[in-house]
């Protein structure tokens, strides 16, 4: 239930190849999330899979069964849109009961199911309300509602969360990882910000151009990034990448280092440099530090609060055993 | 418009305009009722003196009245039923992407520039006429016998005509309300399973009823007053007299400038019913 393979799929719109041959897995139940900064085609592969756009050419299977050619209602799949894409004109209970509705169900089937649904998602109190009327978690929550009362055999969330505040999204983000252990179907997610495909994902796929750049689980993402643009990507703040003689001592081109795995002191140090901004977030502190005689800025993460204030000097030790290191082509050595 | 002082000139400023449009509603609309309480015939006498409401009685009492607010009724009704659907049909189509869309748009509302009368005429003499009108030759190309349009079908003729007119309004008041119409929404339904139709039934249309209602209202007041297209057509002859055409008959055909100002009444009074009805339905589909 819920397998989706992905077989040499492309797509092209006129001479732009948005996305060249890829080939994807994606086992039944598992959380995937495809990141990547805007416009990396991650959208545009989601909406290849929902069947709102036709494939170039390649294959797409779900449940062992080519769905290349089927119409999106067809698939099995249901979709949560970035604007969530309520009907304005219809109460909470008619939206979500819409592809019941559609689907020609009896009437009690449907009751039953969007009781069910809205149990679920703490919409009971706000069922005859218009989407016009409910904040934005709450109409997220109605589009959730709306994709699961079809039982789909996979997830579709289209950056689901980017609309809204910073507080509620960690809210949200909680409630569909949740979601997703109860019913155990399989999720598609597509977002851009790596703090949500690193907190939700069983399996992140990273794109860049419309190229898989690594699959993987978030700790292999980051514990070993296959290159330099993953290593960069993942992992907040930014890796530090250092070129030139600190890399080829190591015989490397490039070498990267986590600002969380860099020892810092005010007396003695294998680099030392002078600080620049300091961002204060309570439990870390994060340093820039200038100067350092490595190329650019170096951030690095200190635990608690720290004194150090711009200007002061301040000596760094990367830790030996947690330096990435790089080819010419930037690729994992 | 915060102060005090802001709010005062701004009155001063806007009164000429204010007096300007009272004065131009309100001289003609006491005139009428003047002449309306008064036997006036201007080649016959001349003003005849007070005669209360015995013009409303006869107004009413003539066997041309019902008639006539039957046939306004059924030209409004027609037209609007047509401008709505066709303006709703070609507005989805013309929203699809295509070659030469601005040139199309700007063909669809042409017509809309064209004068009543000059469209009236071509309509009547280019189409409708029954020995060499287009449609004639489309009817006798099928080996039907051309229709009289003006005498045997006046009603409908005088409907085609008006909706060729209004059609182009409608479109594009309807045109714009789709181009707004969130895609998120029809993929979602797509997704969801509605079909074509039902994706048009559910999503668009309720969509669009705004919209319509605009057309609605604003049509229907400008409908309510159509005379220029029956005037060069049937000359309201073959049960095509419209409230409004009625009037101008008994103003200047019958010379009877009080019967006629009754009725001027009575129309406004019925443009009113029937201004209250529509904005208490746009209230209402205006709100939410």
């Amino acid at each position: 239930m819920g397998q989706i393979i992905l077989n040499q799929v492309r797509k092209t719109f006129g001479d732009v190849e948005v996305i060249p041959p890829l080939d994807l897995t994606i086992n039944d139940g598992e959380f995937c999330v495809f990141v990547g900064p805007s416009g990396c085609g991650k959208s545009t592969l989601l909406r290849l899979i929902a069947g709102l756009e036709d494939v170039t050419s390649g294959d797409i299977s779900i449940d062992g069964q080519s769905a290349t050619e089927l119409p999106p209602a067809k698939r099995g799949l249901a979709m949560v849109f970035q604007s969530y894409a309520l009907y304005p004109h219809m109460s909470v209970r008619k939206n979500i009961a819409f592809p019941l509705r559609m689907a020609g169900l009896p009437k009690d089937e449907i009751e039953k199911r969007v009781t069910n649904a809205a149990s679920v998602l703490n919409l009971t109190d706000y069922l005859d309300r218009r989407p016009g009327q409910l904040s934005g978690g709450q109409r997220q929550r109605v589009a959730i509602g709306r994709a699961i009362v079809r039982e789909p055999a996979a997830f579709l969330f289209d950056e689901p969360l980017s609309n809204l505040d910073a507080a509620l999204r960690v809210g949200m983000r909680l409630e569909i990882s949740e979601l997703h252990k109860r019913l155990s179907t399989t999720m598609i997610y597509v977002t851009h910000d790596q703090v949500e495909a690193m907190t939700m994902a069983d399996k992140i796929v990273v794109l860049r151009a419309g190229n898989i750049e690594q699959v993987g689980s978030p700790l292999e993402l980051y514990k070993a990034p296959r290159n330099t643009f993953v290593a960069g990507f993942i992992g907040s703040p930014k890796m530090n990448f250092i070129q030139g003689e600190q890399a080829s001592a190591l015989g490397a081109d490039t070498i990267g280092i986590r600002p969380e795995h860099i020892d810092v002191s005010d007396t003695q140090g294998q680099w030392s440099g002078r600080v620049g901004v300091s961002e204060h977030l309570g439990s870390d502190t994060f340093i820039h530090v200038h100067d350092t005689g490595l190329g650019d800025t170096i951030t690095v993460r200190a635990a608690g609060e720290v004194d150090f204030k711009h200007g002061d000097t301040i000596h760094l030790t990367p830790r030996a055993d947690q330096i990435h290191k790089f080819d010419a082509q930037g690729l994992r050595i | 418009m915060a102060t005090q002082h802001s709010r005062t000139a701004a009155r001063i400023m806007m009164a000429p305009a204010v007096t300007l449009l009272l004065g131009w509603m309100l001289v003609p609309l006491i005139m009428t009722l003047y002449f309306s309480f008064k036997k006036y015939l201007p080649l016959r006498g001349g003003d005849l003196g007070w005669v209360g409401f015995d013009n409303y009685v006869r107004f009413v009492s003539s066997s041309a009245f019902w008639p006539s607010v039957t046939a306004t009724l059924i030209i409004v009704g027609g037209v609007l039923l047509i401008t709505i659907c066709f303006g709703v049909l070609l507005a989805i189509l013309l929203d699809q992407p295509m070659w030469g869309q601005g040139i199309v748009r700007i063909l669809i509302i042409a017509p809309f520039f064209v004068m009543p009368t000059v469209s009236s005429l071509v309509w009547k003499n280019m189409f409708m006429d029954p020995n060499y009108g287009l449609l004639s030759y489309l009817w006798e190309f099928f080996g039907a016998e051309p229709i009289q349009w003006m005498s045997q079908a006046a009603l409908p003729s005088i409907i085609i005509i008006v909706s060729w007119q209004w059609l182009p309004f409608a479109t594009l008041i309807l045109l714009t309300a789709i181009q707004s119409l969130d895609s998120e929404q029809l993929e979602a339904s797509e997704m969801d399973g509605a079909s074509t139709l039902r994706r048009f039934w559910h999503i668009i249309l309720p969509h669009l009823s705004r919209a319509i209602t605009v057309v609605l209202l604003i049509q229907t007041i400008f409908l309510l007053s159509i005379f220029a297209e029956i005037f060069v057509t049937t000359g309201g002859a073959f049960g095509s007299k419209t409230l409004s055409y009625l009037i101008f008959q008994r103003v200047l055909e019958s010379q009877n400038v009080g019967l006629g100002s009754a009725g001027g009444v009575y129309a406004i009074i019925l443009a009113n019913i029937v201004a209250i009805f529509l904005m208490r339905i746009v209230g209402k589909n205006l709100d939410n």
